[in-house]
């Protein structure tokens, strides 16, 4: 039983209820979180691949990572930090066209990132068009500090889980934690559900 | 899924001594947290738009000094709204201190500055988050660079260095736009002279007569003078608006400093 704040009125969202998860509120700015320093990243040096319990690894370099077919999406956003952002204007690839005809027996992924982020998400919840490698918001190149060139993007959990400065994805045979995951956050972090934090 | 929220973590192969959660309870079950009432029992002007929120101390084991925790305040017609605020208080403090900056916009902070008083009871959930966060035992030479209200994570850093009594060298680099706006200013003057932590001010936009000390944004020159050399791997620590912490941090990388020894926590107008 929550406990009535005396004289709090709050500011109501102007959305309707089912696009705001529990907990959130809307945020009209962009928002930057990340654990430490923004990465440098030389688009000539830079390659995206797909690693760990697969036969034969996959990699792109920036010039091939660009001549996939890319996808245009909007999508809401929503952050652990209680920001959420609606209809937000991604450019990039489909999980789907990366993981195309690829055979392993992985269940989960880690996603790796330039600077050693990494987070980890079940295989299945990228997949089935739910999530993209994002190199462009708002008809522009990503910028630096919200993850260009490169991140990935995976809208329907809390933010942190789609990592920024992404350099590629190990399929995994089971589970494991990432970055965020062993620092207290929640393992599979559902904003419908408020999985937050370990426990959540 | 093979470990939901904080089961055994099989496998964490690429996991880091930092990590391991000490002082939480049930810790290697990854006990939920949840919203407790805390009792406000004063609240402190700090400066025009800042003030410090004491609480009694809830029931929680000790927090580590640079965790947060979430307040949810809940209208009448049950309307919540939910934010996070760094922990300014010591684990080995008998209260619990939340330092709030007003945000004109803001929906939570201008209720905490405005309504609040000693006797209510707010939810609260928490401690939360395991990296931005120093302990006592940790060797290296201590740097906090702090913009505005980023300073507020120092201050439960330097009350537990104080409280554990170790001399690791520590130093504060703390960015305020004029002498009012420095947040904890007598406390971090008593820190300076007894406790022998360097506090370093820079003013950014307006100094008082016979000022000693920076008045500039921090830039390359002042982070080579205060911070230590790359040599010496200090731990650093730097918290405050977005821009801010962006060129403090890749500043710090261009001097030389390792940018897996940088953690960030960055804000933006949330309110």
């Amino acid at each position: 039983m929550a406990i009535i704040s005396r004289g709090f009125t709050g500011r109501r969202p102007e959305v309707e209820s089912n696009r705001l998860p529990p907990g959130q509120y809307i945020t009209h700015d962009f928002p930057v979180l990340s654990a430490g320093p923004t990465p440098r990243i030389d688009l000539d040096s830079w390659n995206f691949e797909i690693t760990g319990l697969v036969d034969e690894p996959r990699s792109w370099t920036w010039e091939e990572f660009n001549s996939l077919p890319m996808e245009t999406v909007t999508q809401d956003i929503h952050c652990v930090t209680k920001w959420s952002k609606l209809d937000m204007n991604w450019t990039g690839v489909s999980l789907d066209v990366l993981l195309e005809r690829l055979e392993t027996d992985a269940t989960h992924l880690m996603a790796h990132s330039y600077g050693g982020y990494t987070t980890n998400l079940p295989l299945a919840d990228v997949m089935g068009g739910r999530s993209w490698i994002a190199i462009g918001h708002d008809n522009q190149p990503l910028a630096p500090e919200h993850g260009g060139p490169a991140r990935l993007l995976v809208p329907h959990l809390y933010f942190w889980k789609s990592a920024k400065w992404v350099r590629g994805i190990e399929l995994m045979a089971g589970d494991r934690r990432g970055f965020w995951e062993r620092n207290g956050y929640h393992d599979y972090g559902d904003p419908w559900r408020e999985q937050r934090y370990w426990g959540d | 899924m093979a470990t939901r929220g904080g089961s055994s973590g099989i496998g964490e192969t690429d996991g880091e001594p930092l990590c391991a959660p000490l002082h939480r309870r049930g810790s290697l079950s990854g006990a939920a947290l949840y919203w407790l009432a805390a009792k406000v029992l004063e609240t402190r002007v700090e400066t025009h738009r800042v003030k410090s929120i004491v609480f009694e101390r809830p029931t929680w084991e000790r927090h580590i000094p640079g965790q947060h925790v979430d307040i949810r305040l809940t209208a009448e017609d049950g309307y919540q709204a939910q934010r996070s605020y760094s922990i300014a208080s010591a684990p080995e403090d008998d209260h619990l201190v939340l330092t709030v900056e007003r945000l004109p916009e803001g929906e939570v902070s201008p209720y905490l500055f405005d309504v609040i008083e000693p006797g209510d009871e707010l939810e609260m959930r928490g401690p939360i988050g395991l990296y931005f966060v120093w302990k006592s035992v940790m060797a290296e030479p201590l740097l906090m660079i702090a913009g505005g209200s980023g300073v507020v994570p120092f201050r439960a850093m330097l009350r537990h260095r104080l409280a554990a009594g170790v001399e690791v060298p520590t130093r504060l680099l703390y960015s305020a736009r004029t002498i009012d706006d420095v947040i904890y200013r007598d406390e971090l003057e008593d820190r300076e002279s007894s406790d022998e932590t360097e506090i370093v001010l820079t003013l950014t936009r307006e100094q008082p007569a016979g000022w000693g000390g920076y008045g500039r944004r921090v830039d390359r020159t002042m982070l080579e003078q205060v911070a230590w050399d790359p040599d010496r791997s200090p731990r650093i620590y730097v918290c405050g608006p977005t821009s801010f912490v962006e060129k403090v941090a890749s500043t710090l990388v261009d001097i030389g400093h390792h940018p897996m020894s940088i953690r960030t926590e960055r804000f933006g107008p949330t309110g």
